[in-house]
């Protein structure tokens, strides 16, 4: 097919218009870090005159950053794990066996993709409430682990179904128990789908912000993306250090986003996809 | 069967003793989905069935009062002021989703073509489209919030440079501008992804199938829209279905930029907005219980996205054509 010789140029002026809205603010907010507030507010678009940490001293002097960090590591490394357990051994059991009621039960978890959760939020509120986990970084735990349990046993569940029944048949002949086969069979060769539920999951809670809100107010059980709430709630004259947070707040995704862009792609489409 | 009995056999057989063990081992295997179901159950499944009994009462603060039937949706949809309030959010949803088909997913749809079509740079441009998505919705927001400040945000600076102060606004603070601001925030936010699901789409068409087409002569328009676009179906029907659920729940971008009044005046309300103000951020207009109400447009959202996604699968779904 023979192309305009206009096509091409055009092609590659609209991907670059668009490349640099996307990352156009990006650059802003991490340049914007480095300058002092009254900088900013005299020069925004300028490189910043002298790299200075000092919006980053004022960030960690008005708010415990280093808390609100911890608390996402922790509940989001927390999640992750119990979705793992929990997905690959449902989905083990939904692939590998053929009960009459799997189908329902595989059904049963799906429904979960297509419920829109947040609008159960108040009986869950008073649920959490009732189980004295509100102001707990349980509380979180346990609800990332329950909005990921259906995508990622979707996920593993495809896969467990690809893998060859002669791999566990040698196992199960030793006389080997399903837990075992499952541990030192089935998921060493699982990676790359135990890795795209990680990915998923592991975005998906450490940049929640609807859940803390609710479910959070004890300031140093907050997670970054409530912090930043306080942060501008408080401290909104102070924009090198609104800009530092919302640098830092980022940095660790994009820095996971560097090593792995491909898995990240893959693993954020992987779900939609299915 | 008792142990001794058990314990005798297998020592005379030992064929017995496996049958044992292969029972026990039949049985544990049923634990396996138990900690996935609890979790599952506990925290989805039954707070979408509590909203639904919820809505039947009345409620004062977080204590259940007296059941009252449908009154709870009577009041949402007669009294004043949440029938106004209602029918306001729900337009604002609506413009929602438009605009993000149109400007998300539209432009979505042409970079994908675009990045299909070979172009140097590719996984650049794909990495750079996606990079906005790694950020948490909380964070778009507050970055916006900063970008289109009047005084002193980026945008209305980079305007002033290129001498057109006339366009400089306060977007935020403007009722016209507003909405339209969070939503094109929004698309900001969501284009790496619908273009990376479009490319797969893209991708998957055989090329023997385009090469064939081409060799029949058809191109341009004809080759989009009879060729490329009904192969795309699967990929179209995921990102409307997405865009349809999400615009319906917009929630996090507007509680950052505009805070849970949906300010101005009300201008960038949306259902999930409303619904959040009537359960926890105090009362909209009087009324104390304000649970009983809140928990009714939870209950109405949910029929109503639910009913969308149904008819939108099932219309879409015909259009798709097998490979």
């Amino acid at each position: 097919m023979k192309e305009n010789i206009w096509t091409r140029p055009l092609y590659y002026i609209i991907a670059f218009l668009v490349a640099s809205i996307s990352l156009y603010p990006l650059f802003l907010m991490i340049m914007s870090s480095f300058k002092p507030s009254n900088e900013i507010f005299m020069n925004p678009l300028s490189l910043p005159k002298s790299f200075s940490l000092e919006p980053y001293r004022n960030l960690i002097e008005q708010v415990p950053f280093m808390t609100y960090f911890y608390n996402s590591v922790v509940v989001s490394v927390t999640a992750v794990l119990l979705i793992l357990i929990c997905g690959s051994l449902a989905a083990f059991y939904i692939a590998r066996y053929t009960f009459w009621w799997n189908n329902a039960l595989f059904f049963f978890f799906l429904m979960g993709m297509m419920i829109p959760i947040k609008l159960g939020i108040v009986p869950l509120f008073i649920l959490m409430k009732d189980l004295g986990l509100t102001n707990s970084l349980w509380s979180l735990i346990f609800i990332y682990t329950a909005t990921g349990i259906p995508l990622s046993i979707l996920i593993l569940t495809g896969f467990f179904r690809t893998m060859p029944v002669e791999l566990e048949e040698a196992a199960r002949i030793d006389g080997a128990t399903d837990l075992r086969i499952l541990w030192n069979v089935l998921l060493p060769l699982m990676r790359p789908a135990l890795g795209t539920v990680m990915i998923i999951n592991f975005i998906q809670a450490w940049n929640d912000f609807f859940f803390p809100l609710i479910f959070i107010s004890n300031e140093m059980k907050k997670t970054i993306p409530v912090g930043m709430l306080s942060l501008f709630g408080e401290y909104s004259a102070d924009w090198g250090a609104l800009f530092a947070g919302l640098t830092l707040s980022s940095l660790p995704m994009m820095i996971l986003f560097f090593i792995a862009s491909k898995q990240f792609m893959e693993g954020l489409t992987a779900g939609a996809i299915k | 069967m008792n142990t001794a009995e058990t314990q005798v056999k297998a020592v005379n057989k030992p064929a017995a003793k496996t049958k044992t063990k292969r029972k026990w081992k039949r049985w544990a295997i049923h634990l396996f989905p138990i900690p996935a179901l609890i979790i599952y159950g506990l925290f989805i499944v039954y707070p979408i069935f509590a909203a639904f009994t919820y809505s039947l009462f009345d409620w004062n603060g977080l204590v259940r009062g007296a059941f009252v039937g449908l009154e709870n949706f009577e009041a949402l949809f007669s009294l004043q002021p949440y029938k106004d309030l209602f029918w306001n959010a729900f337009q604002h949803n609506i413009l929602y989703f438009a605009v993000q088909m149109i400007v998300q997913n539209g432009l979505a749809f042409v970079l994908a073509f675009i990045i299909y079509k070979k172009i140097k740079g590719a996984e650049f441009f794909k990495i750079a489209f996606f990079m906005p998505r790694l950020l948490s919705i909380i964070v778009v927001g507050f970055l916006w919030k900063l970008i289109l400040n009047p005084n002193f945000g980026a945008l209305n600076v980079i305007l002033g440079k290129f001498g057109l102060e006339n366009l400089q606004k306060a977007w935020l603070g403007d009722p016209d501008t507003a909405l339209m601001a969070i939503i094109l925030v929004n698309s900001w936010f969501g284009l790496g992804f619908a273009v990376l699901i479009f490319l797969a789409g893209i991708q998957s068409i055989p090329h023997e199938l385009i090469e064939a087409a081409t060799l029949d002569g058809a191109k341009g328009w004809k080759m989009m829209s009879k060729i490329i676009i009904p192969l795309m179906m699967p990929a179209i029907t995921i990102i409307t279905v997405l865009t349809f659920i999400q615009s319906f729940e917009a929630f996090e971008l507007v509680y950052a930029m505009q805070g849970s009044q949906g300010e101005p005046y009300h201008s960038t309300d949306t259902l999930a907005i409303y619904f959040y103000r009537l359960a926890f951020g105090g009362t909209s207009g009087g009324g104390s219980s304000a649970i009983g109400l809140g928990s009714a447009l939870a209950v109405v959202l949910f029929l109503f996205i639910s009913v969308f996604t149904a008819i939108l699968l099932y219309f879409m779904r015909k259009k798709e054509v097998e490979m």
